[in-house]
């Protein structure tokens, strides 16, 4: 508890919990949805947006925040257009997001840029920026969650009768992905690109588990991703003073994934007696 | 303004070098109650996607109460035969008639307890009321029917198109969505296709026969010449001297 005295772990902490919110309400659209691929594309190719930041000297978060909207406009276009081929489609964004980014770094002038604490999260070099940032982000996609849940519950469920309905379903389901960028950027510095997709749905999945509406995953996948966050920080932190230097993204990672199987377990027990 | 609920004009559409519609016109008043019978591959969902804006014809034009099918969204209810959503999709039968709202509500709108009051009123009538809180997950195939009929009739459409909606519904279930939809028909037009002759009923006002292209112009007499060219084999109407109904009424079984 002594770790809350200081102020950089404060605002890892304060920022963990932010994104928490982001990371419930949108991945419950995305586990619902069944496009974790998709946004793990979209996620995976933000890393080319850190590179471009280091290269061209502006803020990497910024580029990621760019590249992770290019990457949820592009797979979002070519959602219903492409059928089965939009699995290819978001490999491609995938790999090129992260060849683009290494690439960009090399050609960065002067020191080699820290790109693991992008990859994997960092407990250190969280700015205050940031944590306003992330509150910003949260802001927003509940404000937009708000004015068009009916749209995205629609859209996501069935989207043949959205159109029906007279909902203009590719323009709402690319601002789904985009506000799945925007929670992703949220994640990067706690858990890093690569692992964020993980973040995002593990505890909506958790959610799934023990509701049977898009409302209730989400009231359960945010505590349970802030709880998850919380633990892997802490962990991570007393394990240090223990003489065991562990980063804390993958162990937030492999917290969640643990409490993942034990929900399951749990449910599995209780059968078809619950919701 | 046009009179008419539904004009398709000379209406081809082509898939893969395969023809699905040729040049099928039809007219359809908006009072009118139509069912398109045709074999299996006919082409009647595809008619209906044409009707919905959903699929564009490659040729022909398309009037829904006189304008684009795309500027009539809304006011087209529409029951499709499969279901193509998720079953495992974390929703509940009020939820997914609450959908048939979308229409009369603004984006940017939350939905208001008069878009409650009208999913569970258009729930009471077919019978599933008391399932309103279920997922949808955890419904027979002829109970997800009545949800989706229940969804399109939340809409309060001015036409309404099904596609086989009798197809998994039971008997007793299956009459009283006759009686619903003989109501229904004095206030807005109504299209039904099927594969089924024998699940016509005697309520509907006209049929025509699909198969590609249409045969016999929605009339309510169906000949038995029309029948044969739709299904490529004669088949036999169950009530002669009553031209207009393809089943005998009541009391048969419609299976």
């Amino acid at each position: 508890m002594e770790a809350l005295a200081l102020p950089f772990f404060q605002r890892v902490v304060l920022a963990g919990l932010l994104a928490s919110v982001a990371c419930g309400v949108v991945g419950s659209y995305v586990v619902a949805k069944r496009i974790s691929t998709l946004a793990g594309g979209i996620s995976n190719a933000s890393f080319g947006g850190v590179g471009l930041g280091y290269w061209l000297g502006f803020s990497p978060m910024l580029g990621a925040a760019g590249f992770a909207l290019l990457a949820s406009l592009a797979i979002g276009v070519g959602w219903r257009r492409l059928g089965s081929g939009i699995d290819t489609m978001t490999s491609m964004v995938w790999a090129l997001g992260m060849a683009l980014g290494i690439l960009f770094a090399s050609l960065a002038p002067g020191y080699s840029p820290d790109l693991m604490s992008f990859l994997f999260g960092s407990l250190l070099f969280v700015p205050w920026e940031y944590v306003a940032v992330v509150a910003m982000l949260d802001v927003a996609i509940l404000w937009a969650v708000w004015l068009l849940g009916k749209e995205f519950q629609a859209v996501t469920f069935d989207d043949e009768f959205a159109e029906v309905a007279g909902v203009p379903v590719e323009r709402t389901f690319l601002f789904l992905l985009a506000l799945t960028a925007l929670a992703v950027v949220t994640l990067i510095r706690v858990v890093g690109v690569i692992l964020a997709i993980a973040l995002l749905t593990i505890p909506s999945m958790i959610g799934r588990h023990w509701s049977d509406s898009l409302g209730g995953m989400m009231a359960i996948a945010v505590p349970t991703c802030a709880a998850c966050v919380l633990a892997g920080l802490f962990g991570s932190w007393a394990l240090a003073e223990a003489g065991l230097s562990l980063p804390p993204g993958p162990l937030v990672i492999v917290i969640a994934a643990a409490g993942h199987a034990l929900s399951a377990l749990a449910r599995r027990a209780q059968g078809s007696s619950a919701p | 303004m046009s009179d008419l609920a539904i004009e398709l004009c000379h209406v081809s559409l082509t898939r893969r070098g395969v023809p699905i519609l040729a040049d099928v016109s039809l007219e359809l008043a908006r009072d009118e109650y139509l069912a398109v019978l045709g074999p299996n591959g006919g082409g009647k969902t595809t008619l209906l996607k044409v009707m919905l804006g959903l699929v564009r014809p490659d040729s022909g034009t398309v009037r829904i109460l006189g304008r684009e099918p795309e500027q009539a969204r809304g006011q087209v209810g529409y029951v499709p035969q499969h279901v193509r959503f998720d079953l495992d999709f974390p929703i509940r039968v009020l939820d997914v008639v609450r959908m048939g709202r979308l229409a009369a509500r603004e984006p940017f709108r939350r939905f208001r307890g008069e878009d409650d009051a009208a999913a569970h009123a258009a729930l009471e009538r077919v019978e599933m009321s008391p399932l309103a809180g279920r997922p949808i997950g955890a419904l027979s195939g002829g109970q997800r029917q009545r949800v989706l009929i229940a969804r399109a009739l939340a809409m309060e459409p001015r036409i309404l198109l099904m596609d086989e909606p009798m197809a998994s519904l039971d008997e007793r279930i299956g009459r009283n969505l006759w009686e619903l939809l003989e109501e229904l028909s004095q206030q807005l037009a109504i299209v039904l296709v099927s594969h089924d002759i024998g699940a016509i009923s005697h309520y509907v006002r006209s049929v025509a026969c699909l198969n590609v292209s249409l045969h016999g112009h929605p009339a309510r007499e169906l000949s038995a010449e029309a029948i044969e060219a739709a299904y490529g084999c004669p088949i036999e109407l169950l009530a002669h001297g009553h031209p207009h109904r393809v089943l005998a009424p009541h009391g048969s079984d419609p299976s």
